[in-house]
C-alpha cells in the first residue's frame, strides 16, 4: 500500500524497470532465443542454406561418448576449482582478519590476482609451469621428475584447476573479510572468555554466521567454473592434452568458433544453459536452508 | 556512374567531416577493404606490400586491415558476410580453402574476377603444388596464392658435431633421422628432435611425399563425400616410430600448432620439422650453426619422395550485395600486381615464405638469393621436384581445423600410452568421418 504513495505516475515504475528489463532482452533473452533456433537446425558456416533438424544435434551432441567425457571432466574440474578457490579463500581472510602487522599489505596483495585477466593470468602460469620456459617446470624436470602438461592428462587438470582456482581466490576473500568484519567482536570475546579455542570459535560462531557469504559465493563460484574459466584454459592447454582439459564452454567455444558446427554448439549452449538454471534452482531451495541470515 | 557519384559524395562528406577540402585527388579512387590474418612482423610486410600497390598506381586505394589469427579472421570474414559487409578481399589460410569453396556466392572466384574484368591470369605461371591447393577439380584458379611455405627440417649443426654426427650430411631418411636422434640423445642433447603443426607435418606431409592419400575421393577434391584415410598400416607405421622414439627419449612431443616452433631457434632441440616460414625467426634467434633439409622420407615406402604440400594462406574475393563492377576490376588490378614475379621474389626473399610464381623462383635465384642464403631454396625445391599426383596437390576437406585437432587429440593420448598407435589413427579416422559428414550435409545442394 505504501508503493502507491510513492508512484503517484502509473507509468514511472514501468520506466524506472525499463534499462533493466532492455539490458536483459538485448543481452540474455534474445542471444538465447537465437541459441534455441539454432540448435534446431542445420547450417553451413556463412549462413546460406539452412535446414530444421529437429531435434538432430542434441541428439548428436548427447550420443557422442566425448561429450560425456567432457560432462565428467567439467565435474571434477568446477568441483576443485569451488572448493579449492573457497577453502584457501576462507582461510586466508581468517588468518588477515586477526591481529597482526602489516594486515592492510596482505590484503591488498591477496586481491591483487583479482585485477588480471583470465588470460593474462594463464600466461603467467605458463611462464611458471611450461616444461620448457617455466622456471618451475624446468627446475622440476632438472630434478628428474618428468613434468610435462603438454602429455600429461594428471598434470595437466591440476594446472588449469590451479590457475583458476587461484584467480577467483581474491574474489572469494574480499567477501569472506567482509563477511568477517561483519561478525560482532563481542561474540567471539564472550566465547573467548567462556574457554572457548580457536577453532572452535571458528566452527561454531565464525562458519554459521558466515554462511549467507559463503553460500552466495558458492553459487557464484560454480558459475565461474562453468563459464568464465574459458580464458584459462584456452591459454594454457587449449583442452588438451587429448580432451582432458576440455570443459563444456570450451567445448561450445570450438564447436562454434573453430569448427563451424553453429547446430552442434548452440545444442551444447542449452544443455549447459538447463545445467546451470537446475544446478543454482538446487542450490536455493536445498543449501539455502541451512543458511542463517542473522 | 551512379555508384562514382555515390562514393565521390560519400568521400566529400569524408573529407568535409575531418575538416579539410584539398581532398579532391582521392575522389577518383575506389577503395579495397582487405582484411589479413598475420601479425607483426609479417603483417608490416605485408601491408608494405599493399603500399607498394598503392603508390603504383592511382586508381585504387586498397586498405588491409589487421583481423587476428587466421581462424579469427576467417570468422571475422564470415561474420561480415552474414550482415552483408563482406571485405572486398580477405586471406584465408589453407585449411578452410573446403569451407569458401563451399560458400558458393558468398566467393568469387579469382578466374572468374579475371576473365570477367578482362585482366588475365595465367595460371601456369604458380608452382603447380600451390596452384594445385587453389584450384577446383578442373584446373581453374579459385584463389590467389600469396604466402605460401612447406615443411623442412632444420638441424642444429653444432649439436651435430657434438654427437660425432656430419654437419653437412643432413639423415635423409627417417631411419637416419631415428639414428641421428639417438645419437644426439647419448651425446647429452636433452631434445634431439620435435615438429611443430602436428597433423600438418606428420600425416599430411608425409602421406603426399610417399604418394600416399590422407583422404579418399582424391583427398576431398573429388567430392564431399570423402572419407580420411590415415588408419592405414603405411601411417601406423609413422606413428608407431614417433612414439618409440618419443619413449626412448629421442623424440619430444613439443604441443599443438607452432607451440614446438620455439625450441628450435632457443637451442633446446637439435632437429625441427616445421613450416619453411620459421626460417625468419631463426635467422633472428639461433645463437649456433644450423642448416635446412628436406624432410626425410621410409625408403621401403618410396624410392624417391613426391614433392611436399603446401601451407600458409591465399586471398579470396568474397561479394556483398553492395559491390560494383568498378570494385571488382579495382581487386583485378591489385591481383595481377601481387602476381608479378618481382613482387613475389620480393616477398619471398624477405619471409621465408615460398616464392608462389615459377619466374619469382627464377628471379630470387638470379639475383643470388641462395648463394647468399644456403638452404633458403630448400622449400622451393622440395615443392617442386616431381609432378603432382593427386595424393600431393593439397587437401580438399571441410572444417580441416577441426580434423587436425581431433588428429592432434588423438596422438596426445597414443603418446601417453592411453592408446596404442592403431587405435589412435582407428579414432583419428572415425571422428574425422564423423566431421566430414556433418560437413556434406550441411553444404549439399
Amino acid at each position: 500500500m505504501q508503493r502507491r504513495v510513492i508512484f503517484d505516475n502509473k507509468a514511472l515504475p514501468y520506466l524506472l524497470l525499463a534499462p533493466q528489463v532492455a539490458v536483459t532482452l538485448i543481452f540474455f533473452i534474445w542471444p538465447a532465443a537465437q541459441a534455441l533456433w539454432q540448435s534446431v537446425h542445420l547450417q553451413d558456416a556463412f549462413g546460406l542454406r539452412s535446414q530444421f533438424v529437429g531435434l538432430e544435434n542434441f541428439e548428436a551432441v548427447l550420443s557422442d561418448p566425448n561429450y560425456l567425457e567432457t560432462v565428467k571432466t567439467t565435474i571434477v574440474f568446477s568441483v576443485s576449482v569451488t572448493v579449492l578457490s573457497l577453502g584457501s579463500a576462507l582461510g586466508l581472510a581468517v588468518l588477515a582478519d586477526s591481529k597482526i602487522r602489516a594486515a592492510s599489505a596482505y590484503k591488498t596483495l591477496l586481491i591483487w590476482p583479482y585485477a588480471l585477466a583470465p588470460a593474462v593470468a594463464a600466461v603467467l602460469w605458463m611462464f611458471i609451469f611450461n616444461p620448457d620456459i617455466g622456471i618451475l617446470g624446468r627446475a622440476l624436470n632438472n630434478l628428474g621428475y618428468a613434468w610435462d602438461y603438454r602429455l600429461n592428462d594428471g598434470q595437466a587438470m591440476t594446472m588449469v584447476i590451479l590457475a583458476a582456482s587461484w584467480k577467483q581466490v581474491s574474489y572469494n576473500f574480499i567477501f569472506f573479510l567482509a563477511g568477517l568484519q561483519a561478525i560482532p567482536r563481542s561474540v567471539l570475546e564472550a566465547a573467548s572468555i567462556d574457554g572457548a579455542g580457536a577453532l572452535r570459535r571458528f566452527w561454531t560462531i565464525t562458519f554459521p554466521l558466515l554462511s549467507p557469504t559463503t553460500f552466495f559465493l558458492l553459487v557464484v563460484d560454480v558459475v565461474y567454473a562453468f563459464f568464465e574459466t574459458f580464458g584459462t584454459i584456452h591459454a594454457l592447454t587449449h583442452g588438451g592434452p587429448g580432451k582432458a582439459t576440455e570443459t563444456l564452454i570450451f567445448r561450445v567455444y570450438q564447436d562454434g568458433v573453430v569448427n563451424h558446427d553453429l547446430g552442434g554448439s548452440s545444442a551444447q549452449s542449452v544443455i549447459l544453459m538447463v545445467i546451470v538454471i537446475a544446478l543454482t534452482a538446487i542450490q536455493f531451495r536445498f543449501v539455502e536452508r541451512k543458511v542463517h541470515y542473522s | 556512374m551512379l555508384t562514382r557519384r555515390k562514393l565521390a559524395v560519400s568521400t566529400a562528406a569524408f573529407a568535409l567531416a575531418a575538416g579539410f577540402t584539398g581532398a579532391a585527388h582521392a575522389q577518383q579512387k575506389t577503395v579495397v577493404e582487405f582484411w589479413h590474418g598475420l601479425p607483426q612482423p609479417l603483417g608490416g610486410q605485408l601491408e608494405q606490400v599493399v603500399k607498394g600497390f598503392n603508390d603504383s598506381q592511382d586508381k585504387v586505394q586498397v586498405n588491409p586491415t589487421f583481423k587476428g589469427s587466421y581462424p579469427e579472421t576467417m570468422q571475422a570474414a564470415i561474420a561480415a558476410f552474414r550482415a552483408g559487409n563482406a571485405p572486398h578481399v580477405v586471406q584465408m589460410f589453407e585449411v578452410g580453402t573446403a569451407t569458401m569453396l563451399s560458400a558458393g556466392p558468398a566467393i568469387k572466384p579469382v578466374h572468374q574476377l579475371m576473365s570477367e574484368t578482362g585482366s588475365g591470369l595465367d595460371a601456369a605461371a604458380y608452382i603447380p603444388a600451390v596452384r594445385g591447393y587453389y584450384s577446383s577439380k578442373d584446373g581453374k584458379m579459385m584463389a590467389l596464392p600469396f604466402n605460401s611455405s612447406t615443411t623442412i627440417t632444420f638441424y642444429n649443426k653444432d649439436a651435430f658435431q657434438k654427437a660425432g654426427l656430419d654437419p653437412n650430411k643432413p639423415p635423409a631418411t627417417w631411419p637416419e633421422v631415428a639414428d641421428a636422434a639417438r645419437k644426439l640423445k647419448a651425446a647429452g642433447v636433452t631434445c634431439p628432435m620435435t615438429f611443430s603443426w602436428p597433423t600438418w607435418t606428420q600425416f599430411e606431409q608425409v602421406g603426399a611425399l610417399h604418394d600416399k592419400p590422407f583422404a579418399s575421393e582424391a583427398n576431398g577434391f573429388g567430392g564431399l563425400n570423402a572419407t580420411l584415410k590415415i588408419n592405414d598400416p603405411f601411417f601406423v607405421k609413422h606413428l608407431q616410430t614417433l612414439i618409440d622414439l618419443q619413449k626412448e627419449g629421442a623424440l619430444r612431443y613439443g604441443g599443438r600448432d607452432n607451440a614446438a616452433d620455439s625450441l628450435f631457434p632457443s637451442g633446446e632441440c637439435a632437429m625441427i620439422q616445421a613450416s619453411s616460414g620459421l626460417r625468419g625467426r631463426i635467422v633472428k634467434e639461433a645463437k649456433f650453426n644450423w642448416g635446412a633439409a628436406p624432410l626425410p622420407y621410409w625408403p621401403d615406402a618410396i624410392s624417391s619422395p613426391k614433392n611436399s604440400i603446401i601451407g600458409g594462406a591465399a586471398f579470396w574475393v568474397m561479394t556483398s550485395p553492395k559491390r560494383t563492377a568498378d570494385e571488382y576490376k579495382a581487386v583485378a588490378a591489385f591481383f595481377s600486381y601481387l602476381a608479378r614475379p618481382e613482387v613475389d621474389a620480393k616477398w619471398h626473399m624477405d619471409t621465408g615464405y615460398v616464392p608462389v610464381t615459377l619466374q619469382g623462383f627464377e628471379l630470387a635465384k638470379k639475383e643470388g638469393f641462395y648463394d647468399k642464403n644456403p638452404g633458403a631454396e630448400v622449400p622451393a625445391e622440395q615443392l617442386t621436384r616431381t609432378a603432382t599426383t593427386e595424393n600431393t596437390m593439397g587437401l580438399r576437406l571441410g572444417n580441416l581445423p577441426e580434423i587436425r585437432n581431433i588428429i592432434q587429440e588423438e596422438m596426445e593420448k597414443a603418446f601417453q600410452g592411453q592408446q596404442t598407435a592403431q587405435q589412435a589413427l582407428d579414432n583419428a579416422v572415425k571422428r574425422g568421418d564423423t566431421v566430414l559428414r556433418n560437413f556434406e550435409r550441411a553444404n549439399k545442394n
